[in-house]
This record gives structure tokens, sequence and C-alpha cells, in this order.
């Protein structure tokens, strides 16, 4: 299916912890465990490994990366702390993969891990009130005040809201319920992945009637604020062919790795576009991989709001441009549907530990292309597809296959 | 009255009818609000103040219900296609927040409010749109 250039990338093991909240471990220990997990899974272990890219974002200065070697194995190998807002997981893997490529290691060991607690809302920022108040305009914009709330809404139900809405404005209309119908089907994918952070089941009026955060987002169409770890190694193509048969047969093909940023669009300057850059990464990928939208056995893309994976069906080019609503409405992204979209939950129910979903994404849609995706599994999976998108903006995307090597 | 000032540098509340102004990019006509060190469509490094328009379409909008302490909510976050060029994202105000009311498309005009005073009796002027008649 996809072009043979020889120097291929084989996902060797990966790992994800439970989703939820993880009151008693630290950072670390949700990072060992996935990285521990991912090398087990893989049959090798740290020694292997020629490069380790840790991604946590709100913890990007505490050199994660090194903490966890100083708990699993100080080896001496090259460590890359990665930073790049939501797409920070795929991007750590993306670190290893292009280390492979270079020659510079044939293994490396990809690490996402997040701690968001009971993080609140999202992308407030703004200026705090201290002390004797004096309008002094700082800052790019010259503000002499936060105007979160004056001059609109810079807190992300409110951004991915009005990304949907923009969708609908620009195609002829997408309703409110078109919207909660894919937190619906999120939430019921949700009751088969047990890694998942909630798994329970919604009905579509139970989505609509929950209370409403950033119309049409209500809560239940929200990702919530959660703890976890997720791991992938990573392998040359020479080196795996060295390894066991099971090693050889259990390994994921990566296809197509793409990160890409927001070219110039005048209108993002005050919104973010979220489309554009991912119809970039998109398009490339299916170039890069040699795979037709239409031949994805399952998707496990950027659910951050239901708002937002809505839009990314048109933008991932999984249903005809303009017809991501009738996209849903006929159910073509539910598990039994056309093409199966966040069969884990989604960020929706399963969580969004920021710097673990890249890599998480890329677990759930390995765990199917083995056949070892248990009571969720997609029989017959050979292709999918992973997209993260954060912000500011940065969005990756992969193309993994199940192939022989 | 106190002295006032904008609530925001692209807010021009002095020369004449408030407006919005933005840098314009000499080469590619690029419109930037924030201060800029080039222009991120082509490079070029001389702008030029615009003066734009106070009326447009609403292009995208949400109604925000769960916010950050001290924003008074619900309230309707747009975003806001001015007629000749250049979008903006405000508050539009005097319209029921509701989805039965505020439409997509629908067109705007700029108004201005008092945002906020400060210590020294300074008041911060912001601006938002509301409906204008179709």
């Amino acid at each position: 299916m996809s072009k043979d250039t020889g120097d291929n990338v084989w996902i060797l093991g990966t790992y994800m912890t439970k989703f939820g909240r993880h009151t008693d471990k630290d950072l670390i220990d949700l990072a060992s465990e996935s990285a521990m997990g991912a090398l087990n899974d893989g049959g090798v272990t740290i020694h292997d490994m020629g490069v380790l890219a840790a991604g946590s974002l709100f913890n990007s200065q505490a050199g994660v990366g090194q903490q966890l070697q100083k708990q699993i194995g100080q080896t001496g190998i090259p460590v890359y702390n990665v930073a790049n807002a939501c797409a920070t997981g795929a991007t750590a893997l993306r670190t290893v993969l292009l280390t492979i490529k270079a020659g510079e290691a044939d293994m490396g060991l990809a690490v996402g891990v997040e701690q968001m607690g009971k993080g609140g809302l999202l992308g407030a920022g703004g200026k705090g009130d201290r002390g004797r108040k004096v309008y002094e305009p700082s800052g790019r914009y010259g503000s002499v005040m936060s105007v979160e709330g004056l001059l609109g809404t810079g807190l992300m139900p409110g951004v991915f809201a009005q990304a949907g809405m923009e969708y609908a404005y620009e195609n002829g209309g997408v309703d409110f319920e078109q919207f909660a119908k894919v937190a619906e089907k999120n939430h019921a994918h949700s009751t088969l992945n047990p890694l998942a952070h909630y798994q329970k089941q919604f009905s579509l009026e139970e989505v609509m009637d929950a209370e409403m955060m950033s119309y049409p987002n209500t809560l239940l169409m929200c990702c919530p604020n959660t703890d976890g770890s997720a791991a992938v190694v990573l392998v040359s193509e020479e080196k795996l062919r060295t390894l066991s048969k099971e090693q050889q047969q259990r390994a994921i093909k990566v296809s197509a790795s793409v990160l890409t940023s927001d070219p110039w669009t005048e209108r993002a300057q005050v919104q973010p576009d979220v489309n554009t850059l991912t119809r970039n990464a998109a398009t490339q990928a299916y170039e890069q991989s040699g795979v037709d939208p239409q031949d994805l056995d399952l998707v496990e893309l950027h659910d951050c709001f239901a708002t937002a994976e809505l839009i990314h069906y048109d933008n991932l080019q999984l249903c005809a441009p303009g017809e991501a609503g009738k996209f849903i409405d006929e159910r073509g992204p539910w598990r039994d549907g056309k093409i199966p979209v966040n069969v884990s939950g989604g960020l929706i129910s399963k969580g969004h530990p920021i710097g673990a979903t890249g890599l998480a994404n890329v677990y759930e849609v390995s765990t199917h292309l083995r056949g070892e995706a248990g009571d969720r599994q997609i029989e017959g999976a050979k292709v999918g597809l992973t997209h993260v998108i954060g912000l500011g903006s940065a969005c990756a995307v992969h193309v993994l296959e199940k192939a022989g090597v | 009255m106190g002295k006032q000032v904008p609530i925001v540098d692209y807010l021009a509340i002095e020369d004449g009818p408030p407006h919005l102004v933005a840098w314009e990019s000499v080469d590619s006509g690029a419109l930037y609000f924030d201060r800029r060190n080039a222009d991120a469509n082509q490079g070029g490094t001389e702008f030029k103040r615009r003066k734009l328009a106070t009326t447009g379409k609403v292009r995208s909008f949400t109604i925000v219900h769960r916010t950050v302490p001290g924003v008074p909510a619900p309230y309707v976050s747009a975003l806001v296609d001015l007629d000749g060029g250049g979008s903006v994202k405000g508050n539009l105000q005097n319209i029921p927040p509701d989805p039965e009311h505020v439409k997509l498309g629908m067109p705007v005009h700029m108004t201005t409010f008092v945002a906020g005073t400060d210590d020294d009796g300074t008041e911060a002027i912001a601006f938002a749109f509301e409906p204008s008649e179709a």
C-alpha cells in the first residue's frame, strides 16, 4: 500500500498508563510506568535505547527526561526535553524518529507525561490585579488590563467553539445537535476502553442538556483535565530485521510522520486557525505514506472539544468537503461506521494529559493494528492515522500500518 | 470627566469617532493589531497605520457561560469580519446571549464602553459590537 523508502522507522513497543486522576503518583512515577511498559512491550531494555525524548508541557523546564533516567536507567544517551503545546507527545515521537533517520541511533524511546490535576479552564492568561491599580499599556497590544471577557474569549472551550461555528458559517450550517453527536459517540466508545479517564455512556439529550460551557460546547463536549503517560519505542528497519520473529510480527510501520505550523493567514491574527495546518499535515501524510484517506481503518484525532473533532473530519479528508455534519449524522465516525474515529473514547472521555496525548493515540492505533485491542478491537485493522494539534500552533499527523518487515 | 485610555492600543478613541487601527504591511497588505518586528506573510519590515471600518459581519461566535472569576456571564464573544478588511474579536452587546438571537453572518457595528476605572480615576475604554439594522 505505502511507498517503500527502505529507511522506514517502526514502532517496537507501546504503552499507556490508565488515564485519570493520579493523586498518589508524581510525574516521574507515571513516566516510569509508561517507559518501562513500552520497553517491556518491545522486548528491549533502556540499555538498548540510543536516544530518549520526553514531552511534558507544564514541566518543560524540569528535565523530565533526565529525572526519568535517574529512576529507570542512566545510560548516558542524548536526552531531549520537548514542549510543543498539545503536539508535545507527538513531537517527542518525531524527535526520536528523526534521530533514527539521521543514523545517530537505531532504537529510541519517546515518553509523554502530564499531571493536569484539577486545572480548571485553560487559556485565560492575562494580567493579575496586584496592589495599586494604574492603567499602563503593556505587551504587544498595549493592553491596560486583562481583556478576557471584555474583548471576546480566549478560553479553550470558547476558542474551539468559535472554530466550530466558523465551519458552520462557511459550510451552510452545522447545528448544536450535530456537534453534540460527536461527544455522544466518544462517550459511547469509551465504555470499551478500561484505560479511559471516564467510561460512561450518555444519551444525545444528556450531552445537550449538560451544563453549557461555551455554546455550542457543553461540559460533556469538553475534554477533562487528566493525568497520565504514554510511551513508544521506535526502531530502524535495519535493526528490526535482526530482532526476533515475534518482535518483527508485532512491529508497526510508521508510514508517515509530519509536523506543521501555521502558515500565515489573515484571520488567524485574532482567532487561531486550526484548519490550515491540519490540512497541510494531512496532505503531506497521505502523500508520504501513499495511503488514501478512504483506506483508513481507524483514526485517533484531536477532539479536545466536540466542535474540534467535527471540523477535523473535513480537515483530514475523512468526509467530502463541507460535509462533516453529514458524516456524523450518517454515523461515519462510529466504531461500526465508514471510518471509525476515536474508538478509544477520544480526549473527551479518555482524557487529555497534554504531553502524553500524542503518544497515547499512537498506542491506541498500534494496539488495533496488532489485533490486541480486546473488546474495542476494530477487526482487521491494517492502517490508521493519528492527529494532534496544539494552539500556537503545532500539528502532527502519523500514518501507521500493519506490514511485514 | 477624568482621563480616558483605550484598553488596547489598536483602539483609537481620540482621532474622531472611535475606531480600530491596524498595522498594514506596505509590501503585502497584511493587517496586524500587535506591535510588529516584521510581516509574517512576506517578511517586509515597513508598515503604515490603517484605519478600519466600524461595521462588519459576524463570522463566528460562542456564548460563554463558564468563565474566569470577575467576568459576568453569559456573554457573546464574536469574530467580526470588518467591511473593507480586517477581522477582530470582541463581545457582542445589546442582544440576548442565546442562539435564537445571535446569528452567523449578522451585520454589526462597533460601540465602546467603560471597562474599568483605575485608582487615579482613569477610565479604560473598550470596544464591542452590537447588531445593526439589516
